[in-house]
This record gives C-alpha cells, structure tokens and sequence, in this order.
C-alpha cells in the first residue's frame, strides 16, 4: 500500500467510476458545462452585446428566427420587442440568472452552516433559539419575503437607482429566505456526528471546542450539504426567474432569463412566440439537468436509497 | 497496599439525565401536572486507586457503567459528584486550559476503530494533530521523527501515513489510535474495550502491542473489559461492577482462583473451560434490573441466592478481607457464605 497523490486517488475513485458510468449524470453534467461556459463566457461567445445601446435597432424588433419566413441570418434565433439578438441576450441573461443563482446558494450555505453547526453542536438552549428562528424563517413562503423586500426596495431608491443593484439586491433576498434549509440539514448531521468516538478523541487530546467544531466536525457533515445546493441552485435561479417574472426581479435592460420569459410574455399572441420559448427551454434545460446531477449526487452518497 | 497510586477515584458518582426538555418532563397525575425526571444511574458511589505501573481492570456484563466510568475519569463527563485525584492533583473540576498538561499525560483507546478515527484525515493529520498540539512550536521534522517512531513502535510502516483510515482493517486502524495515543508520551491510558470489536486472531496481536508499550513506556493501564479470559491474562487487579457499582476489587490471582463475592462467581463460573472436570455453572435467574430504577438495599439482592432482609434495605460498603480483596457484600461481612 503506497500513499497515492490527490489525483491519482480521485483517478481511482468509485466517485469518477459510478459518475462516468451513469448516462444521465454525464449528459447533464456535459450540457450544465456548456451552458456555464456559454453563460459566462457570454461577452466572447455572444454576437452582439446587448447591454449597449449603440448595437441596438429598433427597427429590427420582432424578427423570427432564422429558419423562418422572414427571418435574418444575422440573429440566429430572432430578435425581442427591443430589437435585440435574442441568442446573445439569453446568454447574457442566463449569465445573470447562473450568478444570481449561486451567490445566493452561497449566502444561503454560508448562514445555514453556521446556525446549523453552532445550533447542533452547542445544544441546549443555544440550539432551541437559533432553529426557533428557523422554524419561523421557514414558516413564510420564499416568495411572500421576496416580493416584499424587493417592493421596499424599489420604492426606496426608485426604479433607476434598482436597476444597479439589482443583482446584490436578489442574491441577498433570495439567500435569506431559504438558509433555514441548510441550517436543519446541517444541524441533523451534527448531531449524529457529534456522538462519534473521534470527537471524544479529539477532547481527549485537549482541542478547543472551536477547533473539534470546525476541524473535526463540519468536514463530515459537508456530503449533505453538496446534495442540497444543487437542488438549492436550481430553486434559486427559478425563485429568480418568478421574481422577475412578476416585475421585481431583474430590469428590462439587464435581462435574466426570467424577466425575459416576462417580456416575451407580452408579445406571445401577436406571433412572436420566439421571445418566450427559447428563454423558456434555455432555463427549464437549466435547472432539469442541475436536479439530475444533484439526483445522482445523492444516490451516489447515500448508498442506501436504491433507485427503484 | 503500596501508597504510590496514580489515579484515584472518591465516591465517583455519575447520572444522566434522559428525560428531555421540560414540556417532556410534565405529566399530568391525579389531576395535577407534575414535573417528573428519569434519570439513569450509571455509576454509584464508585472508589478505587489504580497503582503506578499496574493493569487495573473493570469487568462486568453490558450496561453496568464500565464505560461511563471510564468516561468520567478520563474527564469525558463531568461527574455529579466525587472526584477524581491524578498523582494527587484533583482533576475533574479543573477548567479546560488548567486541565491541558493532563492530557498528555491521560490517554485513552476507544472501543470502535472505525468510529475513532476522523474519516476525513490521514493517519499521518490524526497522529500528528496532538503532537503539534502539545509541542507548540515544534519543527517539521521532529513532529515527522515522532510521527514515524510511534507507528514503529504500533507495528504500522510510516510509508502508510498518507493513507485514510477506510483503507485500513479494523485491526490496523486499532493500531493507529494506539499510536494516537502513544504521541503525546502519556503515563496512563484508558483502554475502552479495545479489542472488543476485532476479531479474535487480531485480538491477541492488540493485546500484546498493549502489553510491550506497558513495558517500553512504563505505562498504566485501566482497562475496561468484558472478556474475562482476556482480563485474567493482562491484569494486575481486576474490580468486578454490577449495575454502577463497585461489588469486588482484588488481585486478579484472588479474584479468579477464590471470587468472593456472589455476583463474581457467578461470572466467572460463566467462562467456558477446556478439557478437565466441569464447574458448577451458577445460573442467575431474572434479569438486570434497569438503571433507571435502582433497587434499594445492595443492587444485585434480586438475583442473589445469599439474599436477606438487610441486603434488601441496606447498601453494603466495600470492606477489605483478610487476602486484601474488596468485596461489598453483607454476606460475606457476615460470614453467611
């Protein structure tokens, strides 16, 4: 038995194995590559800069997409009511909806680690409080906490000055209303590892509470939380998409995939379906193969649960 | 008996509290809403002083505060009341930093070797956390030189250090949390059951690697044990618990050739012999009481044929016999048996 670099273990690992021998898994996690890479590489790979006025005519609204009877091969798959390329808009809207997304799912993870890791490890009365708030937190829907910051907001700084945060403004909203989750998740596998005889051991040696806390305890409960923040990615980029969808989400002029599902929504029964549809497949793709990757990922972890 | 103990425990009492929160604990009674608590008593009123350099060894079948005892000398739980004294020092109400320099000096082997050791470290992170730990300050590669010297020392290659413990069989592993132990040079260790969850060809590997470190670092064992063939063997004395209490401590020559006690010959009556004549197998009838609900009087009066009216009221004390065994036990005081 040699000891084995990083590599080669993860090379040698049932992870890569059971990974590389599931289909689903690797078709989702070759198109969920794709999209990140076009999602943020979007001002390389997109035709036309959206955000730039100057590229935009709004005499070119409206146009098909190119395979249709008056369509232009100049934009792909047509134009919305602006004008604008569509293909070049939705990936710059999907990197909006990628970022907001997952920073939200890392305010999300970074409050609920914490309450959940203090909340099970300290116990007693420090725990009854903190996932009191938690229960409470959870006990109003996602969206009524949402809206209602989002609607403070706007008529706080006036739709101009929203426009600019906008972005910090949804990944905030959206990573406060959902911490509850990670917090139970975390707080339920800290209280089964705290039990264990290496956290004795470790008390024997004389370690500070802290250092078992972070050292010892949190990287044995971290399997969990991976599983639930792709599912939380997914929730949080849809949260996203609602938001905007009802008008509190991202502006017009900054579209996420959302707010352009919501624009298109207008036009949808003059003929100009396209507008709707393409955003609409883009984020439904989106979010189906991240639930599939965090399908797998749990089944992987979770031995367990035998698919049926 | 020599005055030259290490360790010694004074009435060493310890309770746990299983009954919740308060909203669990009010119940309605007669009418009236009562608070009531369940408390399990898993050691009462335990003394005993572990000699310098001796293998003290506590038996008894399962659930009868062996481990908690342990626990609670080694600081794990805060005991309800009594104390425990280390080289004279009283230790179990010193606060966290005051009590780091016995942590070097008090070690302990847990029962599970796939549960004590940390999944997410290697052997080399789980040996060398006390070492840097301990010796602040202390270079690479001396915290390396000691790293390799008590793997040695377990029989393990230290080419195996980078290595996780679920690439180990749960003897080897076994071996990694005595080096553990063995890197901060302590002078006394607990063994919980230690080789209660290995299979029986690595137990005696275990047992010896125990026996030479005893040896090579002049430690002292308290070893806690259900296998009383393994105890006979290994011990200098043995001390015999019932139900959270301490019924007979001698040496382990006495307590197996002439157990005194009636609950100790019937444990050992229950080891399997070969060959030669058959012993008389004392059966107990009934079972052990819960710890919950302690029976009055001396623990064991429900299950013991010598019983009497004053078993049944009265808790017998420890008194020392003539061949310096310990026995608590109104029948023997009496001389009824």
């Amino acid at each position: 038995m040699k000891t084995r670099s990083r590599w080669q273990r993860f090379k040698e690992s049932y992870f890569l194995h059971d990974f590389l021998h599931d289909k689903v898994a690797l078709t989702s996690f070759c198109i969920l590559a794709v999209l990140l890479f076009m999602g943020f590489a979007a001002p390389l790979v997109a035709p036309f800069n959206p955000y730039d006025a100057h590229n935009i005519d709004i005499m070119n609204a409206e146009i098909p997409p190119s395979w249709l009877p008056g369509g232009d091969t100049t934009f792909l798959l047509g134009t919305d009511a602006q004008g604008r390329d569509l293909f070049s808009t939705m990936l710059y809207g999907m990197r909006v909806s990628l970022i907001i997304g997952i920073g939200a799912v890392c305010l999300q993870a970074f409050l609920g680690i914490m309450v959940g890791l203090v909340a099970g490890f300290m116990g007693k009365r420090v725990e009854s409080i903190l996932m009191r708030v938690a229960d409470v937190q959870l006990s109003f829907s996602t969206y009524m906490v949402a809206i209602f910051i989002s609607a403070i907001f706007q008529a706080m700084f006036g739709v101009a000055k929203y426009e600019e945060i906008a972005v910090p403004l949804l990944i905030l909203v959206i990573g406060f209303a959902e911490w509850p989750q990670y917090a139970r998740t975390v707080r339920a596998s800290v209280l089964a590892e705290k039990k264990k005889e290496y956290v004795e051991a470790a008390k024997v040696i004389g370690l500070s509470q802290k250092r078992i806390m972070w050292r010892h305890v949190l990287p044995n409960t971290l399997s969990p939380v991976f599983v639930i923040s792709t599912i939380q990615v997914a929730n949080a980029i849809m949260s996203e998409a609602a938001l905007s969808f009802v008008g509190l989400g991202m502006p017009v002029t900054q579209p996420s995939l959302g707010s352009l599902i919501n624009v298109g929504f207008e036009y949808i029964f003059s003929g100009s379906w396209w507008i709707t549809m393409f955003p609409g497949i883009v984020l439904v793709l989106l979010i189906l193969v991240i639930n599939l990757l965090g399908d797998w990922l749990r089944d992987f972890l979770n031995p367990k649960l035998y698919k049926g | 008996m020599s005055t030259d103990s290490l360790v010694k425990i004074k009435n060493l009492v310890k309770h746990f509290d299983i009954s919740g929160g308060l909203l669990d604990q009010l119940q309605m009674e007669n009418g009236r809403i009562t608070r009531k608590q369940t408390v399990v008593k898993a050691v009462n009123n335990v003394s005993f002083e572990i000699q310098k350099g001796e293998t003290l060894s506590v038996v008894g079948e399962s659930g009868c505060g062996k481990s908690t005892l342990a626990r609670t000398v080694m600081g794990l739980y805060p005991p309800n009341s009594g104390e425990v004294h280390y080289d004279g020092q009283r230790i179990d109400c010193l606060p966290h930093r005051q009590m780091l320099p016995y942590r070097t000096k008090m070690q302990m082997v847990f029962q599970d070797p796939y549960a004590s050791l940390n999944p997410r470290m290697t052997v080399r992170q789980i040996i060398e956390e006390p070492i840097y730990f301990h010796n602040k300050g202390i270079s690479r590669g001396d915290a390396k030189n000691k790293l390799h010297e008590v793997m040695r020392s377990v029989g393990m290659d230290p080419e195996w250090a980078g290595n996780y413990p679920h690439e180990f069989s749960g003897g080897q592993r076994q071996r990694i949390s005595i080096a553990r132990a063995l890197a901060v040079e302590p002078e006394f260790i607990v063994a919980d059951e230690p080789i209660a969850a290995l299979d029986v060809s690595i137990q005696a590997q275990i047992l010896n690697l125990l026996m030479d470190a005893q040896e090579e670092r002049n430690l002292t064992y308290l070893f806690i044990s259900h296998d009383l063939s393994v105890v006979e063997h290994i011990s200098t004395r043995v001390a015999v618990m019932y139900l959270g209490s301490l019924c007979e401590l001698g040496t382990a020559k006495e307590i197996f050739s002439s157990p005194r006690h009636p609950y100790t010959r019937a444990l050992l009556s229950a080891i399997p012999t070969l060959g030669g004549e058959k012993k008389k197998h004392i059966h107990l009838s009934g079972d052990v009481p819960t710890p919950i609900n302690l029976p009055p009087g001396c623990v064991f009066h429900g299950r013991c044929q010598f019983a009497n009216d004053r078993c049944r009221e009265e808790i017998p004390l420890g008194r020392n016999l003539e061949n310096g065994t310990l026995c608590a036990c109104h029948a023997v005081e009496e001389g009824r048996l």
